[in-house]
């Protein structure tokens, strides 16, 4: 786990980073994805441990965190976004369409 | 490797020497209570179960009393019963007689009242506790320690930090021949695949699987959205969004060895190694279920913070969140906040809190222990009657 960025990215295929210290909208982070530095310029403040879309994501599409999926998406989401319940969920033990 | 331990009679280790006094049911839970005060040693189980129950809940609430008393952990065992109860007090000491140890029952109704049944029942226990207080301890080889593994009041950390940290001890644990129990099946939806990969045999996989179907099926049965639950609000508050999110993260602490076996709740593992037990996500429901199990200790690791303890074992608790230490360093016994910030390996910090779990086997006190914390609640599965 990269120790100076401020947020962390687990997997390769994970499409969201989380952050390990609060951030605030505007900043940029540098984070290391599939090998490229890329600069994330975050759309609004991401609380400590919230997470931010390292790209497009489309709605319905998979949240990718630990290499699997965790929900999908119910809204497109923007590179920098913060990613949370407001715009991901999950149809794990619960009726579809409740 | 080997810890200090106490040798049982039936050839079990525990890792404390407690007199334990089990109220058969809730009406004797004040006196059993009112039986351990003031003496050193000396622990009761706040039961509020033991009458009007039938059938697979009825055996379950025995089960867990009756595994309480047998686990190593336990010296001797005084059961309080009231009298008129359907688990009643004889049957429950009868069950923990072929552990070998001393049990002896005594009913309310039967010595006439609370007053004479706390005189009688401290007059035992000083019996007890006296011959507790003969026994040392002695070198016993890690391969007889079960190592209960837990989560609760979980945060973003709790996925990169004191999870995958607990699962380099569990692998250690494993490595020396001992046994490491992974519970709350809940928590595991979402990344059920994972552990039924490693499973030792195609059935013992399909068991995982099998277990984590009928959760979310009856979780969809209630007609509730299992999200109103799991993840809990300080879950989300903490940045976790889903349960799917939340059990990936979970599933960490279970090291990556082999599955060995898939246990209901409540009953002892058959075999070494990594066993999954059947149970709610519920800490203190999953906790006992474990200790009934024989599990002489628990580490149990969070991002939120939690007091959790049991009456019978240590529970060592873990945090990767270091606000969350500096906070509740009364109730947290190891910081591996520094695997986030890239300052330890997850290797390390994994050794470390195997080496608690050696010196807290063999005699240091949890801070959960200190703090005289005892928690105790069972996975209840029908209704009162």
């Amino acid at each position: 786990m990269a120790g100076k960025s401020k947020a962390i990215l687990i997997n390769e295929r994970d499409n969201v980073a989380t952050a390990i210290v609060s951030l605030t909208g505007g900043s940029t982070v540098s984070l290391e994805v599939q090998g490229r530095k890329e600069k994330i310029k975050l759309l609004s403040s991401i609380p400590m441990g919230h997470k931010f879309a390292l790209r497009k994501i489309e709605t319905g599409e998979d949240v990718i965190k630990y290499g699997e999926p965790i929900g999908q998406t119910t809204a497109p989401i923007s590179r920098g976004e913060h990613v949370h319940v407001h715009n991901v969920v999950s149809h794990r033990g619960r009726k579809e369409g409740a | 490797m080997k810890f200090q331990g106490y040798r049982r009679p039936n050839g079990k280790a525990g890792v404390r020497n407690h007199v334990l006094v089990i109220p058969s049911v809730v009406c004797s839970q004040g006196a059993a209570e009112a039986i351990t005060r003031n003496l050193k040693g000396a622990v009761y189980l706040p039961n509020v179960f033991g009458c009007a129950q039938v059938g697979a809940d009825r055996e379950q609430t025995k089960r867990t009393l009756v595994g309480f008393g047998t686990n190593p952990n336990v010296f001797a065992v005084l059961v309080v019963g009231n009298g008129c109860e359907n688990l009643p007090a004889k049957e429950i000491a009868e069950a923990i007689l072929p552990s070998r140890k001393r049990v002896e029952f005594i009913e309310i109704q039967d010595v006439g009242g609370t007053r004479k049944t706390i005189a009688k029942g401290k007059k035992i226990l000083k019996e007890m506790l006296a011959d507790a207080a003969a026994l040392p301890r002695e070198p016993i080889p890690l391969s007889e320690l079960i190592m209960a593994t837990e989560c609760g009041g979980s945060d973003y950390t709790s996925g990169l930090a004191s999870n995958p940290a607990l699962g380099a001890a569990s692998d250690l644990q494993v490595e020396a021949g001992g046994t490491v129990i992974l519970s709350e099946t809940t928590e595991l939806i979402g990344a059920e695949h994972l552990l039924a990969k490693r499973a030792r045999t195609p059935e013992i996989g399909k068991q995982v699987l099998d277990r984590i179907a009928w959760w979310e099926k009856e979780a969809i049965a209630t007609g509730q959205d299992i999200r109103g639950a799991n993840p809990a609000p300080g879950n989300i508050a903490g940045g976790i969004t889903t349960l799917e999110e939340k059990s990936l993260g979970c599933i960490y602490k279970g090291g990556t060895t082999t599955l060995e076996e898939v246990i209901q709740y409540a009953f002892p593992p058959a075999k070494k190694g990594l066993i999954l037990m059947d149970t709610p996500g519920h800490d203190i429901d999953q906790l006992t279920g474990m200790m009934a199990g024989g599990a002489q200790i628990a580490v149990f690791t969070t991002g939120r913070g939690t007091p959790t303890g049991s009456p019978i074992a240590p529970v060592i608790k873990i945090t990767g969140n270091a606000e969350t230490y500096r906070k509740m360093k009364d109730n947290i016994d190891l910081n591996v906040s520094q695997v986030i910030q890239g300052k330890e390996t997850v290797k390390e910090a994994g050794k470390r809190i195997f080496e608690e779990v050696i010196a807290v086997a063999s005699g240091k006190l949890s801070k959960a222990e200190k703090l005289g914390q005892r928690d105790f609640c069972i996975f209840k599965i029908g209704l009162n009657f």
